[in-house]
């Protein structure tokens, strides 16, 4: 065959779009002047308290594997932090695994819960992940739209109305990637009345968390009832700026962790023990930084959110993560078009809403981790090219 | 502590009319609220913070222990602000411990800073000895570290 080996590769993969983000990331690679608000990780370098950890693990010639679930120490600090900051407890010896950030989480996740054909029910915008690590744990993804008038939080009417039977699992994320939504504890308590109604497996992945600008936030894991029927995901990645360090964690019931923890076994053995010595330090002692870290998103939100709409795009206030998520429908232009000819024009980068899900059609994602000076230049050159695209029509 | 005097310890280095965007004030109300920390002293004025080894090629510069005797009215004070008046010392403090003043000073070279010391620091009356030691290479200024290799080069512009 001369297909260069295309025929091995398996349906359900080659049915896979491709990232959206990654198109667009080989225009934006290609334009190095370029201000990009699309960057999906903290401005932020690591703590030097959390990175000198990790040279002094190495130093003391920590290179080995760990216990598969994750060092015991690192556990136990996970399970103190956990019930400290959401109030619910889990058992360091069986209830806590750590993994090699919340994206393997996820996918043991749902490879160790899921069955070929079962259905999933996430919420959509949503981190660009979600749908493919169903349809690769050989499920099916059943989208459920959140919406501006919402300010992207979930709905549990349009839940309940997207059920149907087969549904096994419910995935949450708030704050949400990419629109900054929460959802009240109110409305979490809805969603929980109808997991247990219907014995859903709820995975709830709560990685922006600790940015929670207004109110505060509850993890669906807390309400009563749930901690049996849902898979805790968190980690380091935003709150503590550790992205590459690759680490994160699930808490869940022992039977689930265990399960969890075959799939993890045979596929990643364990987290690499450096990150998880740098994250034992981060539990303990990033608090401050990560208190000061939040401070600043905080009024870099406040900017952008307030220069979107001076430039003429609505935009909601997002309660928490680094992202705005502005409509772009007040220009007549779809998602890519809105955010290529931005680039073309201005040099501004911010990430189609459509990369998200048929859901983000109408709005484009825009990262604020990063300095006033670029927002500021960033939102400047974003209001020119409004006006010129109202100039135009 | 005012949002103004928050912005500007954060450190990103921004003109009124961004702090105004960034605070979501006017630019008069960012003056007036410069002016009125100024007026109280709170805030004591913009400098410049350069890497010594590479804007500064001829200056010296040293930290001078001194021991002082305090006096019945006013104890290290008068005597103090004597010696931090001189063009030459950037900093003094009054510290705990083996000595009573830690003077930062500086100079264009060796001997001046020197000559500082014996002519000018040493005959101030009530100064009763000091303890030089020149500073040989920084390696954090204020805030920026000096020697660190340029991080993040490698982050993608567009990530998920
Ligand atoms: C919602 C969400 N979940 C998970 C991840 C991946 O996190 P980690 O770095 O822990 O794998 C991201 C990263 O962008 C995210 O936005």
């Amino acid at each position: 065959m001369s297909d260069n080996g295309q025929h091995f590769v398996a349906d359900h993969v080659a049915g896979l779009p491709r990232s959206g983000i990654r198109d667009f990331f080989s225009i934006v690679a290609a334009m190095p002047q370029a201000i990009s608000l699309g960057i999906g990780e903290p401005d932020f370098v690591t703590p030097w308290h959390i990175r000198e950890a990790a040279i002094f693990a190495l130093e003391k010639g920590k290179t080995s594997y760990t216990d598969n679930l994750g060092l015991i120490r690192l556990r136990r600090e996970i399970s103190s932090y956990v019930e400290n900051n959401f109030g619910i407890s889990y058992h360091p010896e069986t209830d806590v695994l750590v993994a090699v950030g919340v994206s393997e989480a996820l996918d043991i996740a749902l490879r160790a819960v899921l069955n070929p054909g079962d259905k999933v029910l996430y919420h959509e915008p949503c981190y660009v992940s979600y749908s493919p690590s169903i349809v690769l744990a050989h499920a099916q993804p059943i989208a459920v739209g959140t919406s501006a008038e919402d300010q992207f939080g979930i709905d549990p009417e349009r839940v309940e109305a997207a059920w149907e039977p087969g549904c096994k699992v419910l995935m949450l994320n708030f704050p949400t990637n990419p629109t900054g939504g929460v959802t009240e504890r109110a409305k979490l308590e809805r969603l929980a009345k109808f997991a247990i109604e219907k014995d859903l497996l709820v995975i709830s992945d709560e990685i922006y968390s600790e940015l929670t600008f207004e109110g505060e936030h509850t993890s669906i894991a807390s309400l009563p009832g749930m901690q049996e029927r849902t898979i805790f995901l968190h980690g380091f990645s935003k709150a503590f700026a550790m992205t590459g360090f690759r680490i994160g964690y699930a808490c869940g019931p022992k039977p689930l962790i265990e399960a969890m923890m075959k799939v993890h076994q045979y596929s990643m053995l364990c987290a690499p023990i450096l990150s998880q010595e740098a994250a034992i330090e981060a539990l303990k002692n990033g608090a401050p930084a990560v208190a000061k870290m939040k401070e600043q998103y905080h009024r870099r939100r406040d900017l952008i959110v307030r220069r979107f709409n001076e430039a003429g795009l609505d935009c909601h206030s997002p309660k928490g993560s680094f992202y705005a998520f502005p409509s772009i429908q007040s220009t007549g232009l779809d998602s890519l078009n809105f955010c290529k000819g931005l680039l073309d024009e201005e040099e501004v980068a911010v990430v189609p809403g459509t990369a998200f899900g048929p859901s983000g059609a109408g709005f484009a994602r825009a990262s604020f981790s990063t300095s006033y000076e670029r927002i500021i230049e960033a939102t400047d050159r974003v209001e020119r090219y409004v006006e010129k695209l109202s100039k135009r029509a | 502590m005012s949002s103004v005097l928050q912005l500007l310890l954060e450190g990103e280095h921004l003109n009124t009319a961004q702090m105004a965007q960034v605070l979501g004030m006017s630019e008069s109300e960012i003056e007036a609220e410069l002016t009125r920390l100024k007026a109280e002293e709170i805030f004591l004025g913009w400098r410049p913070v350069l890497n010594p080894d590479r804007a500064q090629e001829n200056v010296v510069r040293a930290v001078i222990e001194v021991k002082i005797s305090p006096e019945r009215d006013g104890g290290f004070d008068r005597l103090a602000t004597r010696i931090a008046r001189f063009d030459a010392v950037e900093s003094c403090f009054l510290m705990s411990g083996g000595y009573d003043l830690l003077v930062f000073a500086v100079g264009k070279d060796l001997r001046e800073v020197a000559s500082f010391v014996s002519e000018r620091l040493s005959t101030v009356e009530g100064v009763l000895s000091t303890a030089t030691h020149f500073m040989l290479r920084a390696y954090k200024e204020q805030g920026y570290l000096l020697l660190s290799p340029s991080e993040r080069e490698d982050k993608p512009a567009v990530s998920p």
